[in-house]
Formats: structure tokens, sequence, C-alpha cells
């Protein structure tokens, strides 16, 4: 790999449209099976006191897809990402259920500690922004790269080794940077910047390592309206470039303006997975899982695309059968609970 | 640039008072120059002395009193006394080194005879040198309160009741480090020296003014407390306020604790002061001294009341509220910075106590008392797991046994270290102690 | 009673403060202190024991084999196998534990130097005479090996003891301490040390291994420390009494006037906190009279006062005279 330019991969779909078709052969039921999954997951639980914050069986997440996952408060998608990304470890099996697995390229992530995942390609980002406010923008940035040699002990204090490198990365950085509108700040103390800006420089600074896959933990949350829509476009742009991302969110709007496929969680589990427009309109999933009133205030979608609009339409049939999926399943979780009380 | 001026004057003034809070209540003691030898029933150690003192017991270990006793200085210097009701002899000594103590075998009374009638001590100065004699034979009168012989499972029990105690003692400070950790997150190593505070204030009203030793320490409980208030109004809570960072916090109290100690220093010397002037003899199934009894007595009950008061109280469950998410607690309608003063005059005032009674069961109180203790306090806190208040417990009664039980295989003074390789043992093996719990991420 | 005395006598003092060995072995181990916190947001408060491991185990192993860099090796070795025992099972929880474990393990290796245990090693509470060990050293120097050397009032042997051969030595060694911790802190390993000192979990995001950065951190900032050990007794003697915890707060309180995070904050703050501390110890015994205050007890009130100066700097100026208020080494 180059340092700014990802090799070009056969396997990925650099065609939305190509990708999109691809998933719309795909089963809109929780757990389905993807053609080209670039992670995949089996049986992770992890219990807080008595409490399941996330227990999944299975999910797949398409390569060059943008995927949604979205839930209420407390589903449990930050702990979610925290055990994939290894920040947490998930619970031992309890009398002979499966071991928990998780795949990210064909590579088994279990105990694999947090650093090391990021060094394999999967990149995350925090819901509590984690600037490093006493660090200059560019420090943020230059940090994030993995290909500085400097960072070895031993070479650090023989600087003629690392100029070099340190010329290109920062070059990358500023690239980076002035595509998210940073570049004037980068010599400013991130503590300075807006919360907004501190999501950005987060993401940015992921990027540096170009990863093949970047989880977003709310990258939207607290950001305002203006720098949304440009942050939008990035996310969209970082699939277009090939960098599969896999993101939480819980406004509506934004999940089914962006992306491909919308993954749904509610009590740790998953409980309906769909196309975004698919899984939207089911008014009755958005109120079951989201639990929060979602406006039926639709009316500003020029930004959608034709092509999605009519992608939804086709697929009214497979809808209705999620729909009878998760609401049995729903049923069956709402069971449960009146047990445990 | 006004109100912030003002502040810094608080701040400051806070500092200057707890400083001079210490100072006014306790007087200078000034060195004495007596000559060199002289006896009396108690002894107090300082620079330019040092006490050789002991005991006089039969075989059935009760004491003998009358018996002269001689001690003579490397010098030549002599001086002689005869042993106390409760069979005690005290020599306060103002040169260091080898010293022969002396039993005259025809004082004592029939029935008795000496095993050994001179031994050969080496007095430190500004220390307590023991010196006793088991005779053979016992008094008329005189019934066996135990085995003459201390057979080795004894001294296992022995150090293992020791290690109860200790654990008791370390318990009353650990459970307010714990508190004000949970409450604040403030590791607070000025703690140590509310111990010190706790031992020299028993010292101040039991022995100097000759108060009750019961009312000695609900004034001691009463003052320490105050000193937790204080702190809190004066410092800690404006600190708080200005939004001082944790570490920035922990510092704080690095400084206050070597302020503290030097004033202690500079008020007391390096002397030992003793609260208990008599020597008591090891009684009942835990075989340690009756002081040692109430003393454990006292730690239980106190600790039951902080137990059922977090449990029960509104207050209580107020504190652990606060403890478990101050956020949640706080839009929940609690007053936090109330529930932390009141944690931090509760956690200051049991410390105080634990100085009091440690004064008591260990000889005395000096100015690095609590500074020696702090260590076993942090280990114990960790080994429960910090900010639990019931860890706290289980933690130091753990390490206090350990801490002992260790000294039948190291020296004395290394029963310190035991408690490090426990901490080191339990962060490898369970980080977040025995009832902690995992921080989240993200 | 002149004033004229008073200040000469002060400035003298002033000057000797500079020159010092003690001085120089400071700013060292303040130097491996900022590496340790500042840098790394590491809260070490057991760098004494790190010295007190360097002097020791330099100490011993020149006293009984006379090999002036094999004590060397063997110091910088103990202090690797220290930070290693100490790091390994803290470096990954919260960072109130490593300071509970450096605080308690100095204090530890100054209970077994007191002890009589190991007496025919350390000592015991009398520690080891200085002609014990530092005969190796002085035999390295190129100046005279006997005889006195006068430079205005200054006035040391060449060679022997707390000489000007140790004096060029120790501030020779300042110099490239200081040169060594800029060279690191200012590389992309130092960026990463930052970065940890920021947020750790941020940083292991990503894909530095946090762990192994700061166990390297500990160590080298040991390593410091041990190196400021030797230069100390070797101008004195090994006590493990004179190594306790005061000796780290004293650190501490250097560091933080002059400013962590800072390359030249250990040096600025150790100056300054010298200079207060013999203005104090002066000031005192010229002008309060010893009615009030006996010459043993002006240590003590030096004590409270660098106490209570240490809790200001924290309160009031926690970035020290150089550093950068936005750049604060304090997390939180
Ligand atoms: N470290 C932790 N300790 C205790 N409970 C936790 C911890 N982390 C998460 N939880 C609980 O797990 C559940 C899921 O939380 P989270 O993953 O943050 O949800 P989400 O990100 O979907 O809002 C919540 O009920 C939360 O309170
Ligand atoms: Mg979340």
């Amino acid at each position: 790999m180059t340092d700014n330019q990802k090799l070009i991969d056969p396997d990925y779909d650099y065609d939305r449209a190509e990708l999109r078709k691809k998933l719309g052969a795909v089963d809109e039921l929780p757990g389905s099976a993807k053609p080209n999954p670039i992670l995949t997951v089996d049986s992770i639980t992890r219990r807080f006191g008595g409490i399941a914050a996330v227990d999944v069986d299975h999910l797949e997440v398409q390569k060059g897809s943008i995927t949604a996952l979205i839930g209420p408060n407390g589903a449990g998608k930050t702990t979610f990402f925290n055990l994939l990304t290894g920040f947490d470890i998930p619970d031992k099996p309890q009398g002979g259920a499966a071991k928990p697995r998780w795949e990210f390229q064909g590579r088994s992530l279990v105990s694999t500690s947090a650093y090391k995942v990021a060094r394999t390609g999967m990149v995350r980002t925090f819901q509590l922004t984690k600037a490093l406010s006493a660090m200059t923008v560019m420090d943020n940035m230059l940090l994030g790269s993995q290909q500085q040699t400097g960072e070895l002990l031993s070479r650090s204090a023989i600087w003629p080794i690392w100029r070099g490198k340190e010329k290109v990365i920062r070059a990358q950085a500023e690239e980076l940077l002035d595509r998210f509108k940073l570049l004037e700040k980068k010599d400013d103390y991130a503590g300075s910047l807006s919360g907004g800006q501190r999501k950005l420089l987060e993401m940015a600074r992921a990027l540096m390592s170009n990863p093949a896959m970047i989880m977003l933990d709310e990258p939207m949350a607290g950001v305002n309206p203006a720098l949304t829509q440009s942050l939008l476009g990035h996310i969209q742009n970082l699939r277009d470039t090939g960098t599969t991302v896999l993101f939480v969110e819980h406004d509506m709007h934004m999940v089914r303006f962006i992306s491909d496929w919308v993954v749904v969680m509610a009590e740790g589990k998953l409980v309906a997975e769909g196309r975004p427009g698919n899984v939207m309109q089911n008014q009755a999933v958005i109120d079951a899982y989201l639990g929060s009133h979602h406006d039926q205030d639709l009316g500003d979608d020029a930004v959608l695309n034709e092509d999605f609009d009519t992608a939804i339409a086709e697929e009214d049939v497979e809808l209705a059968k999620a729909e009878e999926a998760v609401e049995a399943y729903a049923e069956s979780v709402r069971e449960k609970e009146g047990d445990g009380d | 640039m006004l109100h912030s001026t003002r502040r810094r004057g608080r701040i400051i003034a806070a500092a200057i008072v707890v400083v001079a809070g210490a100072l006014g209540i306790l007087s200078a003691e000034s060195a004495s120059a007596a000559s060199p030898i002289t006896s009396g029933t108690s002894c107090v150690a300082d620079e330019a002395s040092g006490c050789l003192q002991g005991k006089v017991i039969d075989d059935n270990r009760n004491p003998v009193p009358g018996a002269k006793i001689t001690v003579t200085s490397p010098s030549g210097a002599s001086g002689s006394a005869k042993t106390a009701k409760n069979g005690s002899f005290f020599f306060k000594v103002s040169e260091a080194g080898a010293y022969t103590v002396e039993l005259d075998a025809a004082s004592l009374p029939e029935g008795v005879t000496p095993k050994t009638s001179t031994l050969t001590v080496t007095v430190e100065l500004s220390n307590i040198t023991p010196a006793g004699f088991a005779l053979n034979g016992h008094v008329k009168g005189s019934v066996n309160s135990g085995p003459a012989a201390v057979p080795y499972y004894q001294l296992v029990w022995q150090q293992f009741s020791q290690g109860l105690l200790l654990g008791l003692l370390l318990a009353l400070a650990a459970i307010g480090l714990s508190l004000i950790y949970g409450t604040t997150g403030l590791s607070n190593f000025a703690h140590s020296e509310q111990i010190t505070l706790g031992g020299f204030l028993a010292y101040v009203f039991a022995v100097q003014l000759g108060i009750n030793i019961i009312v000695s320490a609900i004034l001691v409980i009463a003052l320490t407390a105050l000193s937790g208030y204080l702190q809190d109004k004066l410092i800690w809570g404006p600190l708080r306020k200005r939004g001082l960072g944790l570490t920035q916090l922990m510092v704080v109290t690095i400084g206050l604790s070597l302020a503290l100690e030097y004033v202690f220093q500079l008020l007391f010397g390096a002397n030992v002061y003793p609260v208990a002037t008599n020597l008591e003899l090891n009684t009942g199934p835990l075989d340690i001294t009756p002081t040692a009894y109430w003393s454990m007595l006292v730690s239980v009950i106190v600790l039951a009341l902080v137990g059922f008061a977090l449990i029960f109280t509104r207050l209580g469950r107020a504190t652990r509220a606060v403890a478990d998410n101050r956020a949640l607690a706080a839009a929940s309608g609690i007053d936090v910075e109330r529930v932390i003063r009141i944690v931090w005059i509760v956690s200051t005032g049991l410390a105080g106590l634990s100085g009091v009674l440690y004064a008591l069961v260990n000889g005395g109180v000096y100015w690095l008392t609590g500074a020696q203790l702090l260590l076993l306090v942090f280990a114990a806190v960790t080994l429960g797991g910090i900010g639990t208040a019931f860890g706290a417990l289980i933690g130091s009664l753990i390490i206090g046994v350990v801490a002992n039980m260790s000294t039948l295989f190291i020296p004395q003074d290394l029963k310190y270290a035991t408690g490090l390789v426990i901490l080191i043992v339990v962060l490898l093996v369970r980080p977040q102690g025995i009832l902690g719990r995992k921080e989240r991420v993200g | 009673m002149d004033i004229g005395f008073y200040f000469t006598n002060l400035f003298t003092d002033f000057g000797s403060t500079i020159l010092s060995v003690i001085t120089a072995s400071y700013v060292i181990a303040a130097i491996g202190l900022n590496i340790h916190f500042g840098f790394t947001g590491l809260l070490n408060i057991g760098q004494a024991g790190f010295m007190l491991i360097g002097a020791y185990g330099f100490a011993i192993t020149v006293r009984f084999t006379q090999n002036f860099w094999l004590g060397v090796v063997v110091a910088l070795v103990g202090a690797v196998l220290f930070a290693l025992a100490l790091g390994l099972p803290t470096l990954k929880l919260r960072g109130d534990y490593l300071a509970i474990v450096t605080i308690a393990a100095a204090e530890i290796v100054r209970l077994i130097g007191d002890n009589q245990l190991l007496a025919p090693f350390t000592g015991g509470t009398f520690g080891i005479p200085g002609s014990a060990f530092s005969k190796p050293f002085a035999a390295l120097s190129p100046l005279p090996q006997i005889g006195l050397f006068q430079i205005g009032p200054y006035n040391y042997p060449f060679t022997e003891g707390d000489s000007w051969w140790l004096r060029i030595v120790a501030w020779s060694l300042v110099a490239v301490c200081i040169a060594i911790s800029f060279l690191l802190v200012r590389s992309p390993w130092g960026r990463v040390l930052r970065g940890i000192r920021e947020d750790e979990d941020a940083v292991r995001s990503l894909g530095k291994n946090v762990t192994v950065y700061k166990t390297q951190s500990l160590v080298i900032g040991g390593l410091f420390g041990a190196v400021a050990g030797i230069v100390n007794v070797l101008a004195t003697s090994v006590s493990a009494d004179a190594m306790g915890r005061t000796l780290t707060f004293e650190l501490y309180t250097c560091l933080l006037l002059g400013g962590a995070a800072t390359v030249f904050g250990p040096l600025l703050g150790t100056f300054l906190y010298w200079l207060v501390l013999v203005f104090l110890r002066d000031s005192i015994g010229f002008w309060v009279p010893s009615s009030v205050l006996s010459q043993q007890q002006i240590p003590q009130v030096t004590w409270i006062v660098v106490g209570i100066g240490l809790m200001l700097l924290v309160i009031f100026r926690p970035q020290g005279i150089l550093g950068n208020k936005k750049e604060l080494a304090f997390g939180d």
C-alpha cells in the first residue's frame, strides 16, 4: 500500500448502483447473509450486571457499503463497537452457548487488542469525541498515520531516519484537512475547535491510516446543520474511494439519506435489517425500536436520489416479509422482558 | 478579576487556617535537659532522650510489683526504681548505647526467682527500648492466666488477632478515603495526616490535659471532623468549582500532606508520644490487651454504623448515588456538594478515630504515623475496589491480617512491604479490586 | 549582624547551589519525571525510588568490584527492572494505580535499604559511605588526583569526593540528558506519548500499542532517575532515608515550577527551587532569632513552605514558568 493512495481493490464495489443491486437481493432479516461481507460477527454477548447490553447472534456487513447501525439510546450500539474494536471483551459463553467470533476481511479479531484491530484496517471514532485537545490539529493528524517508523523508540532520537517520512505524512494530512475544511486550523490546538470541527478532525485523523473500514460512533451528534451536510458528503466520498463505513446514528433523516443498509438494534439485539427506505417506512419498527416519536416530515427529501426511490418501491414485497419477521421477533422480546420482570 | 482574587485569598487563607489550627491547639514541648537517668511511671522519648522500660512478670504472666531494677548506662551512670503495681518500670535516659538492666533478686517476693537477673539492651534516642523480666514460679495468689511458654501456633494466632485489629483500624481510615474517592474522584494523599492529627490530638487531650480517654476520643473525632469540614469548605470545594483536574487536585493533596507532616514535626519533633501510659497484659481469646479489645469493639460498632447509614439512610443512599454517577445524582435532585461535604466530615472524623485507636494500641503517635499507614490504607482501598466502601472494609481486614502474619517470616518493619506485594498481585489478577467494577469506554 | 554580610553570604550560597552536584542530580531526576508526568501523563510518585535503586545498584557493585562501569550498568539494569515490575501490573489501568504503586514501591526500597537484614550490602540505616565506591570514579579524572582548586569563593577538591571533576561530569550529564529528552520528545515517538497523555484510548484507536509506549516512557524516565541517583551519591553517600517520598515531592515542585512538558522546565525549575530554598534558609537563619526558631527547625519550616508552595503552584500556575496553559500536562 502506498502512503496516500489505496490500491484499487477488484472486490470492492466502487459503483454504488452495483452495490445496491447486490444488496437488493439480500433478505431483509436480522442476521441475513451478504454477498461479500467485510465483517462477520457471531454470538457476541456482553452483560453489565444483569442487563445484556449486547447480545448479537449474527451480523454481516457488506464490503463497500455504508451501513447504519441505529437504535434508541442504551440499545448497546457503543458497547457493540467497543467489543468489535477490542475496547471491551465479550462475555465467556455460558453453558454450551457458541463462542463469540468475529472476522474482519477473513481475519479473526477475537481477543485482539484495540491497537491491533486498528492496524488490521478497522479504525473507529468515539461517541464522545476524543480530540487530543492539548495538541495541535496537525499533531492530531500525524498521530493518525501508521506509517511513521519514527514512532519506534529505537529510531526516534535520530531524526534523519524519519524526517522524510514526516514530510510525506504531513502532505497527506494537509490534503485531508483541506478536504475537511480544517486546513487553516492546522496549527491551532484541537481544544480550540468547535464540537463539530472536532468530530471532523477525529474522522480525518482516523482516515490518516487509509483504513479498509471506518466505524463512526454518532458522527453527526452535536454537529451543526451546515457542517452536517458536508460531513454526509465526506462519508459518501469515503465509500466511493474504497472505505467501507459502519456508523451509529439515531437521526433517521441522516440514515436514509446516505446509507445503503440499515441495521436496527434494541436492547442489545439485532431486531431488523434492510434497505433504509424499507426500515424507515416501517413505522412499527421505528416506534418499537427507536421508541422515539420520529416525525413524519419526510418532505425535505429532495436530496434523496431517484435510483434509491425506485429501489424502495420495488421492494415492497420483501418489506412486508421483513415487517412480519420483525414484528414476531419484537413480540418474543416483549414476552421475554415480561418474564424478566 | 475581583472575584478570582477573593477566591484566591480564601484558598490561601484556608491553607493557613489548616496549618495554624494545628499550631494553635498544640503547644510545643520544650526539650528536657534532665539528669542522665530518671525513673517514673511513664516515659516520653524525644531527640535528646530514650526510654528504657519493661515489666516483671511471674510464670503465670502476672505482674510482680516492688521488684528493684537498676540500669547502668554505657558511661557508668546508673539509676534504680521499684516496679509499680502493674509490674512495670520506666527509665528515661539521655545517652544512647548498651545498657545493663539488673533485677535485684532480693527484692522479689516469696515464691519467685529470676530466670536471668541481668539484661543488656541497646538504647536509641527518641525511641522506646523494651526490657522485661520473666520469673520462675509465681507469687502467692497469682492465678494462671495463660500458658507460660508461647508455642508457635499461639504466635500465629497472636499475629492473626493483631492483624484483625490493624485491619479494623485501617478500615476506619480506608472507608473515608474510599468514600472521598467515590464521590469526588480524588485520591487524597493527605488522608494520612488526618490519622496523625487524630493521634496527636488524643495525646494532647488524654495525656497533656489529662482528660478521660473516651471523652478525649470524642473530642478528637469532633475536631478532626471539623478539620474535614473546613478543608472542604475552604480548599476542596472552591477548587472543584474552579474546575481543577483530578490529577491537579491530587498533587495539591500531596503538597498538603508534605506541609502538614512538617507542621507536626515542628510542633512535636520526631518523638513518639504514647497516648496510653500503662503497660497491659494480653488476655482473652484473641490474646491482645484490654485496650485492643475496646478498640476493636469501637471500630466494629463505628464501621457497622457507617455501613448501616450507607445502606439505610437517605443520606447514605444519596452518597452511593453520587459515587455511582454524579451527573445523574445531581439531575435527580441530590445536592451533590452537600453530600460531598458530609463525606469529608465523616471521612476525616473516621480517620481521626483511627489515629486515636492506633496510637492507643501501638504505643503512641509520631509525625509519620499516618504516612506509614497510608500505603496500607491505599492497598486496602485498591484491594477492595477503589470507591466502594464495603470493598474498603474487606480490603482492610485482608491487608491487616496478611501484613501482620507476614511478620512471622520477615522483619517487623518490612510488614508494610507486604501491602505492596498484595497490591501488585491484586492488580495483576483482578485490577478492579474485589468489589470494584470496570469502567466504560467510548 | 551586618546586612552586607547577609547579602554576600546569600549570593555565595546561590552560586554554590547552582554549581552543586546535588542540584544537577535534581535536574536529571526531574527530566526523567518530565518524561513520565510531563509528556506521558504517568503519575510516578516514586522517582526517589528509581534514584535509590540506581544509587544502591551502583554503590554496592562498585564497592565489591571497584569497577565503575559495571556499577553504572547494574544501576541502569536495576532501574529498568524496577520500571518493568511497577509498570507491568499498572500501566494497563487507570493512572491512580501507578501513583499508588510507585509511591509504595519507593517506600519499600527505602525500608529494605534501611533494614539490618541486608546490612552487609546496604549498610542498613548507616548506608554506604562515599569512600567505599568513589575511587574508581576519581580514577577516571584527568584532573590532578589530589589538591584543591579555588575559583572565587568556591574551593573544592580537584577529583576527590564532591569535587570539580564530579561537577564537570554532573553538569555535562545534565546537558546530555536535556539533549536526549529534547530529541525524544520532539520525535514522532514523543508525539505518541503526548497523545497518550491526552487520551490513551484515542491513541489506541489509531493503532498504537499504548502499553508499550507507557512502559518505554516509564523505563526511560526511570533511567534518568537512576543516573541522578548515581550522581547524587557520588557527591555524598548512600543513605536510604535521604531518598524518600519527600525527595519525589521536591522533584515535582521543581518540575511544575519550571513547567512540565517543556524541555528546559526541569532545569529552570530546579534552579529556582533551590534558590528559593537557600534564600529561605539563609534569611530565616539571619532574620529570625533562634529563640523563635531553632537551627533544627529551619528545615522543617522550609518543608512546610515547599508543601504549601506546591499546592499554590498547582492551583494557580499549573503550567509553571515556561509552560503553555493550553498544553497543560495535567489531564483531568
Ligand atoms: N461500563 C459499563 N458499565 C455498566 N453499564 C454499561 C457500561 N457500558 C454500557 N453500559 C450499559 O449498557 C447499555 C448499552 O449502552 P451503550 O452501548 O452505550 O448504548 P448506545 O450506544 O446504544 O446508546 C446501557 O444500558 C448502558 O447503561
Ligand atoms: Mg452510544
